[in-house]
């Protein structure tokens, strides 16, 4: 049976949700050392959903993209392991400091040199930013449509793709011809799980500069074993205009950071006893806050 | 000089409270640059609806009026709105931060290469100083908004694209009408102008469209609880108390994460913002996203067991404990006393 071409946007972010204590410096700056590095997690609820088109359409192919740091091809293994077929590490120090829109333009000049997509699926938005931006500018840089807000993709037949999406509101059911960009909400189905196979498969997967880095017994696995080399892209790999790259790319400037700082505004501390609970429910009733 | 606009939300021919209260903020804006406030509509059998949408003191209002416009689809609006903002150059540009905003405000900005700031907390009028370039600008809009999980607070600035462009949840801004009888004009689009076929290449199969059943912006008290709940049971505890006093459920976002409660009752940056007379946060650490959807809340009451959580710094009372034991002690004297 005839697959599709899928392309899946992910991004390696700093896992937010969970911050300690001491995520933040002395100086007030965020310490990024000290929060771990995840996939995206709407991101695999993306892979999911081009997993379960590659399942009803075996001749499907999945491809990983993500940009970010030479770390950030522990995303693309992780993605092979759990089903992926190759992966591009888009990175250069001419993306630092990218907003939204740089950044959509870099992956949009990286797609329209692979070319060979039908489908791109990408996560609503990461949790580091939450902006929900590079899926939609994304589709806008390359002149195609957009299904945001996913949840499932239902059919593909004759050239189109059916989506059902989620709203704050209700659902909508939208059909849309391909190429397409597709962002998918938490709401949709997990990711599946690692398997054992692909993970004995594509252990050793990596890219020139970590092959380079690592100087280990595999280098022979490389030349004999293509699938283990993840693709390393830079500015080099693509057509771009240097002045639409990076900070002086992004039309938005970060004019102030500030540390989030607490002032006590002098609670009341009260414990849990009996005394102390009557008493405050009848300061609430007395004060006409409740009741 | 160059106008603030303010793209309209239309649900169910109705302008949306989002649309609404940006209207409210984007006349203040407008009035303190001494420019014009516009708007553009765009839907299906608009006729009446500049009637919901002067009094907020809008000068000029743009409608695009055409059977294929409405409900929302991403490409007709985007194509409209992009032609739009060619032809007239707003200065800024706001728009929701709902399903409808954030999809079409990225694609916009994409297209016109202008920034865009989602989820604005505050956005005000300042100046700036570019030293390496030795330029200074005046007049820009700072556009507040909370990042990186919460630990600091970003301002953003557009500098040199135009127009600068951010999305706000609906209930941050507060919605005020300026003048009931304030006279703007109104520029009807030629939609075929506007638009071209290939716009309307994505078919609509299924729509289903309900009311929110849970208010929880309107409620005068909010018991609201985060991921320290622990559990969905837990949670049961919750929604007593809030039946006893009168008052809805809310969660912050991790509880919602979670599973503990829906999406529809999440307060905070991405969530919803209230201002009730009295919110009680059970087991929520008070990160700054969650702060910004409650902390102008009348009277806070913190349960939670770790004593330096953040949110006991805006609270009322800090009840130090868990919210298991501490919950059915306040239904229980809260019955005591008002019996």
């Amino acid at each position: 049976m005839k697959g599709y071409k899928i392309i899946v946007l992910a991004k390696q972010v700093p896992d937010t949700r969970n911050v300690g204590k001491d995520a933040m410096k002395a100086d007030g700056t965020v310490n990024r050392a000290a929060l771990p590095a995840i996939f995206n997690p709407e991101d695999l609820n993306a892979l999911e959903q081009a997993l379960r088109i590659k399942d009803q359409f075996p001749g499907t192919t999945i491809t990983v993209l993500t940009m970010g740091p030479g770390r950030a091809a522990e995303i693309i293994r992780e993605g092979l392991f759990r089903g992926a077929d190759d992966g591009i590490l888009l990175t250069d120090r001419a993306f630092a400091g990218s907003d939204t829109l740089a950044t959509s333009y870099a992956i949009g000049q990286t797609l329209k040199k692979y070319g060979n997509f039908d489908i791109i699926i990408a996560g609503r938005q990461a949790i580091d930013g939450d902006t929900a931006q590079v899926g939609p500018q994304v589709a806008e840089k390359l002149g195609i449509p957009q299904i945001t807000y996913a949840e499932e993709i239902q059919a593909i037949e004759k050239g189109k793709v059916t989506v059902k999406r989620r709203l704050e509101r209700g659902v909508e059911v939208v059909k849309c011809p391909m190429p397409l960009v597709v962002t998918v909400n938490s709401s949709a189905p997990d990711c599946r799980a690692r398997n054992a196979k692909l993970i004995m498969k594509y252990k050793h997967a990596k890219t020139i500069s970590e092959m380079q880095e690592a100087n280990d017994d595999y280098l022979h696995l490389y030349s004999d074993r293509p699938y283990l080399t993840i693709k390393e892209w830079t500015v080099q790999n693509i057509e771009v205009d240097m002045n639409e790259l990076g900070l002086t790319g992004s039309p938005t400037k970060v004019k102030k950071v500030e540390n989030v700082v607490l002032q006590s505004k002098g609670a009341k501390v009260i414990t849990s006893s009996d005394e102390d609970m009557d008493q405050l429910m009848r300061e609430l009733i007395e004060n006409h806050t409740i009741g | 000089m160059n106008s603030v606009f303010v793209y309209i939300e239309i649900e169910d021919g109705q302008v949306a409270e989002v649309s609404m209260e940006l209207l409210t903020k984007g006349r203040a804006l407008a009035t303190e640059l001494k420019v014009k406030l516009e708007a553009i509509a765009i839907g299906y059998k608009l006729d009446g609806i500049e009637k919901d949408i002067f009094p907020y003191g809008v000068d000029v209002l743009h409608i695009a009026d055409d059977k294929r416009l409405a409900p929302y689809s991403t490409l007709p609006h985007t194509s409209i709105v992009v032609k739009l903002f060619q032809e007239e150059k707003p200065q800024i540009a706001l728009m929701g931060a709902s399903s409808v905003g954030r999809d079409l405000g990225p694609r916009v900005s994409s297209a016109l290469h202008s920034g865009l700031t989602a989820d604005c907390t505050s956005l005000v009028i300042g100046d700036h100083e570019d030293k390496k370039q030795n330029k200074e600008y005046t007049n820009l809009l700072y556009q507040i908004r909370p990042a990186f999980g919460g630990n600091i607070i970003a301002t953003i600035i557009n500098p040199d694209c135009r127009p600068q462009m951010a999305t706000v949840r609906e209930g941050v801004m507060k919605k005020e009408i300026l003048d009931s009888k304030y006279k703007g004009t109104i520029n009807k689009l030629d939609v075929s102008k506007y638009t071209s076929d290939v716009d309307f290449v994505v078919e609509m199969i299924e729509r289903h469209m309900e009311k929110s059943k849970v208010n929880i912006k309107g409620a005068g008290i909010i018991v609201a609880g985060g991921y320290g709940v622990g559990s969905k049971e837990n949670f049961n505890l919750l929604f007593e108390l809030a039946e006893v006093l009168g008052g809805e459920v809310g969660a912050s976002r991790a509880a919602v994460d979670s599973g503990y409660v829906g999406h529809d009752r999440q307060i905070g940056q991405t969530g919803t913002t209230v201002r009730p007379k009295l919110y009680i946060a059970c087991g929520i650490s008070g990160q700054i996203q969650h702060r910004a959807g409650m902390e102008e809340s009348a009277q806070i009451i913190a349960i939670n067991t770790d004593p330096e959580a953040p949110i006991n710094s805006i609270a009322d009372y800090v009840i130090t404990g868990d919210v298991a034991e501490i919950l059915p002690k306040m239904i229980k004297y809260y019955k005591a006393n008002t019996k």
